[in-house]
């Protein structure tokens, strides 16, 4: 990585009360972020939570309506040019040229970034090399498949070594086993020193995270460790085995201590708040209706997490 | 401003610009086919008018009248009638556009010569058609035998294409026109394509500056646009032998300020436009009143105070009083600057108002 400052001083990203207006839109509310250098940061939100946009301001794209942002000892808006030469920003959408191929692509980033010459021929080949895009190399980006646009687009994002990579959304185009692949690739750049910012929706790579924030439209509804969030979970998870599981959903979805209910395969999995006997109370409830159910504790996952945490706040 | 930067991007684009057959094919194509169609086309010489001839004197005179007009060869004297009605029905029926009619006392009236002593009815409906009118009006009539002349007509004396072969007008205009098409449209599709397919959003994160990319975009298409200078000029001297009579470098100066001023106009119209589409309606809506009201269709003179005007605020206009001036009448640059001003002037308008709206839409 970049030695030329003294690196891993300070947090990589620190923003306090980060807002965002359009027009009449609120999309960022007062975010309030640290992520330290050399972690795998996650933010976990549904489409429209604010990611992208909050991504965005991350990068110096976007000025913010309101709050102070620091990335990399940088001060936002302001230092925005001085900023984008250490970061790599890989959007949602794949935007890169598709009538220029692999090769021509990345060395056109390459000089983007200043990378030329013998330097951007050994760096190509160590990527080509490190993300198998070895054979593709003279084809055409847009005649690649799903997952090796993903490398080539991981690939031009890290090509000048940037010291934080804000990633939005990127495996939101491609196969379970491209995605496994992916992530693996993102925790050796972690090790090798660089910060990561991802973006997702999914529950597993959320995980995968050392620390996540769970964003729900445009406001921070939690954050820290994935096990400490599952462990602070404010609710019991319950697993309810029985015959009719869609109306037993129904009944459930209706008490007001139920958060969240969701039918995984045959049983249902039930998010309900904290409560003495609360597994006696929904077999009774159940068996009121007719329906003979077993309801046992189950270990929290993050889904629950995020279902207890997007459930706080009623519906604008 | 980073070179490097700038000169990557021209490179990707000229790359981009490769793999694109059909932009590709365009850039010769559309001169070449406009040159043809324009110079083939365009011919205000009419010749062979279908007109029919009703000479109600039939004296020897009046013959030796009608065989003079048809060895004119301006009128295809291909009806013979006898009554007047039938003037009247073929011109309606678009049979004929021109009729000569030589009335019963034709000699007695060019004896007096106080009256016409013919009259030659035309199809007022087509312009071409009265054009030719005017060139047989001033027939010289006193080819005739033994005749005192009545009027003399009006000697029309011809500098610079006195032949009157049309691309020789034609041509140079030509040039101007091709690359309004092309330059405009090119840049502002080009400009549009990056913010359409995405890679803006990754391009704005990297070091490169707006000032960078536009540039750096749009330096290919100046080159191209000398090259369809000088294809335009090829064909125009090799298929219609159209002369550049003033200097070479004055008609490349003229044009690169010509071009330039176009590039504007099209990186404008990129921040008017969403889509590629949409640049291509706003070219197209730009272009039209540049085609008509320059001075390339319609003569400039003729047209009405507001319309020359308006025609003064486009590029077109100045280009064409430059590059017919250096390539008919081999007048210099120089002693054309108020029209290299006009350009210049136009330029930095367009480019001032683009940098604005883009600010305003980044901020």
């Amino acid at each position: 990585m970049s030695t030329e400052i003294p690196a891993a001083i300070g947090p990589a990203i620190v923003a306090e009360g980060l807002s965002k207006r359009f027009g009449a839109v609120l999309a960022v509310d007062s975010l309030r972020l640290s992520v330290r250098r050399s972690e795998v940061y996650g933010f976990l939100g549904p489409n429209g939570s604010g990611k992208s946009t909050t991504i965005r301001m991350l990068c110096g794209l976007l000025a913010p309506s309101a709050g102070s942002v620091e990335v990399l000892g940088y001060r936002l808006p302001g230092e925005a040019e001085e900023l984008k030469r250490r970061i790599g920003y890989m959007t949602q959408k794949f935007s890169l040229y598709d009538d220029l191929s692999v090769e021509e692509n990345l060395q056109f980033l390459g000089a983007l970034h200043g990378v030329h010459g013998a330097r951007a021929r050994t760096r190509i080949d160590e990527l080509c090399e490190l993300y198998r895009l070895g054979e593709f190399r003279r084809r055409l980006a847009g005649t690649l498949s799903g997952g090796q646009r993903q490398r080539l687009a991981l690939a031009s994002t890290v090509l000048h070594q940037p010291e934080l990579l804000l990633l939005d959304e990127p495996t939101s185009a491609v196969d379970p086993q491209s995605r496994r692949e992916f992530w693996d690739a993102l925790f050796d750049l972690a090790q090798a020193g660089a910060t990561l910012l991802v973006s997702t929706h999914y529950m597993d790579e959320a995980e995968r995270c050392h620390r996540l924030a769970i964003l729900d439209r445009g406001r921070l509804v939690a954050d820290g460790e994935p096990q400490a969030l599952m462990g602070e979970l404010p609710g019991t998870t319950l697993r309810v085995d029985c015959s009719e599981p869609r109306q037993a959903q129904a009944i459930l979805a209706r008490l007001p201590e139920v958060l969240g209910a969701a039918q995984i395969g045959g049983h249902l999995r039930v998010l309900a708040a904290h409560g003495p006997r609360r597994v006696e109370q929904l077999r009774e409830v159940l068996r009121g209706a007719g329906i003979e159910a077993e309801v046992a504790p189950t270990p929290p996952n993050l889904e629950d997490v995020f279902v207890a945490a997007t459930r706080r706040r009623p519906a604008p | 401003m980073n070179l490097g930067r700038m000169l990557a991007v021209a490179r990707k684009e000229l790359l981009q610009l490769k793999r694109d057959r059909l932009s590709l094919a365009m850039i010769m194509g559309v001169p070449t086919l406009e040159l043809l169609m324009f110079g083939f086309a365009i011919n205000l010489d009419v010749r062979h008018l279908p007109a029919a001839v009703l000479d109600q004197a039939g004296t020897a005179l009046s013959r030796e009248l009608v065989d003079e007009l048809a060895s004119s060869q301006v009128l295809d004297l291909r009806k013979r009638l006898v009554a007047p009605q039938e003037v009247i029905a073929l011109l309606r029926r678009g049979e004929v556009s021109a009729a000569v009619v030589i009335p019963p006392d034709f000699e007695a009236r060019l004896q007096r010569g106080d009256r016409p002593a013919w009259q030659l009815v035309v199809d007022g409906s087509d312009q071409s058609v009265q054009a030719a009118a005017r060139q047989l009006a001033a027939f010289p009539l006193g080819s005739l035998r033994g005749l005192p002349e009545p009027s003399a007509g009006v000697e029309i004396v011809n500098f610079y294409n006195p032949e009157r072969r049309a691309p020789v007008n034609t041509v140079p205009g030509l040039v101007g026109v091709i690359l309004t098409m092309t330059m405009v449209l090119f840049t502002a599709m080009a400009l549009v394509r990056e913010q359409e397919r995405g890679n803006l959003e990754m391009l704005i994160a990297t070091p490169l500056s707006p000032l960078e990319l536009t540039v750096g975009k749009v330096l290919p298409y100046v080159a191209i646009g000398l090259v369809q200078v000088t294809l335009i000029l090829l064909l125009g001297w090799v298929v219609f032998g159209v002369p550049v009579r003033g200097s070479l470098l004055d008609v490349y100066g003229a044009s690169l300020c010509f071009i330039v001023a176009s590039l504007a106009l099209g990186i404008f119209i990129s921040t008017l436009a969403k889509t590629q589409f949409q640049s291509m309606q706003v070219t197209l809506f730009a272009f039209m009143p540049q085609i008509l009201l320059s001075g390339f269709m319609f003569p400039f003179n003729g047209m009405p105070q507001v319309a020359q005007w308006l025609a003064e605020a486009m590029p077109l206009t100045h280009f064409l009083r430059l590059i017919r001036g250096v390539m008919l009448r081999s007048a210099r640059l120089t002693e054309l600057w108020p029209e290299l001003l006009a350009l210049l002037a136009f330029t930095v308008v367009m480019l001032a108002v683009a940098v604005a709206r883009t600010k305003k839409r980044l901020a």
